[in-house]
């Protein structure tokens, strides 16, 4: 916390007095510069004060948690940032809703083949399982607009960038 | 003497500063949407900006842009998580989605395997089936082939 003998990262790296109610000291301790420096490059000391500003305080750790993960994807990929991920993770989720659907499909044959009779009460049953467990089972099947994916109005010209982050599922943890 | 141009970009306009012929954000924010450079500067700013777009080479520029403006417009949606959310649901949607692939291949093993049991099974009936057709020729004194032919499924169906 704030203090006359150990100021903050912040306070410390922006060469001011760490007061008793510093905005910064709680999420930027004195031994982790290194976080708030790489926040400070990319968003700006004033913009992230005035973002926590805005938010209760019960949301500020989070939001700190997110600028850094922002801030360092930002740092190692200066044109897609977390841009970079989002497109590299939408990917593979693609890529694993059409093994799934594959898959599911050798088991509706092996269903067919055991049960041919059977067949429209078990597509039925297993539709209806499948609208029970919809709302997560739903988004994997459908389209990526439920992720919000990258809107075409945002980018003039936006393809897999040339130096996504690779492994962003084993980089780091999103939060510290 | 620097020339300017003669309307200004959505930034410089914004920052109230003249915009010279060689200014760097111009390119990427055009006067025709001012809420483009008011979003990316409310969460980076104008100096950040400029400072990112100059240490990249000008191919890389529009999409640098491109890219914080996406990042910038999510932070005001979500000034909590930002596009740092989306990241994390699809994280959770990659777990989610394997640990599916995986439930459905196993079940696929399975019946394979039941398949695999019942053709064994059947290998095993038919043996017997064909053994005992021998046996019977033999008692009777014809030929096996005779036998088996009128045992056969297909004039049996």
């Amino acid at each position: 916390m704030g203090s006359g003998s150990s100021p903050c990262a912040s306070c410390r790296l922006l060469r001011r007095r760490c007061a008793k109610g510093c905005i910064f000291a709680p999420y930027f301790p004195s031994d982790d510069p290194h976080k708030f420096a790489i926040v400070h490059k990319v968003f700006g000391a004033s913009n992230v004060s005035k973002m926590l500003q805005e938010l209760p305080i019960h949301q500020r750790g989070d939001a700190v948690s997110s600028l850094v993960y922002e801030a360092n994807a930002r740092m190692r990929d200066p044109v897609y940032g977390c841009v970079g991920a989002i497109s590299f993770l939408q990917n593979q989720v693609s890529e694993l809703q059409m093994q799934l659907a594959v898959a599911q499909a050798e088991t509706l044959c092996f269903q067919m083949q055991q049960d041919p009779v059977a067949l429209p009460t078990q597509i039925d049953q297993h539709q209806h399982h499948h609208q029970h467990q919809d709302h997560d089972q739903k988004s994997l099947l459908l389209s990526n607009s439920d992720f919000n994916s990258i809107p075409h109005q945002y980018f003039s010209s936006f393809a897999s960038p040339s130096n996504v982050i690779q492994d962003p599922l084993k980089r780091e943890s999103l939060w510290t | 003497m620097i020339s300017n141009n003669p309307t200004r970009c959505a930034a410089c306009r914004f920052l109230r500063r003249r915009c010279p012929q060689d200014c760097v954000l111009a390119p990427y924010f055009p006067s025709s949407n001012p809420e483009r450079f008011a979003c990316v500067h409310k969460i980076f700013g104008a100096g950040n900006i400029t400072k990112m777009l100059e240490q990249l080479p000008v191919h890389l520029r529009e999409a640098a842009a491109d890219s914080m403006f996406y990042e910038a417009s999510l932070r005001v949606e979500d000034p909590v998580y930002g596009c740092v959310r989306i990241i994390s649901q699809l994280q959770h949607h990659i777990l989610e989605a394997q640990s599916e692939i995986l439930k459905t291949n196993g079940q696929i093993a399975s019946y394979i395997a039941q398949q695999q049991l019942q053709q064994q099974q059947q290998n095993v009936v038919d043996g017997a089936s064909y053994q005992q057709d021998m046996q019977i020729s033999e008692y009777l004194g014809v030929g096996s082939d005779v036998q088996t032919l009128a045992n056969d499924s297909y004039f049996h169906p």
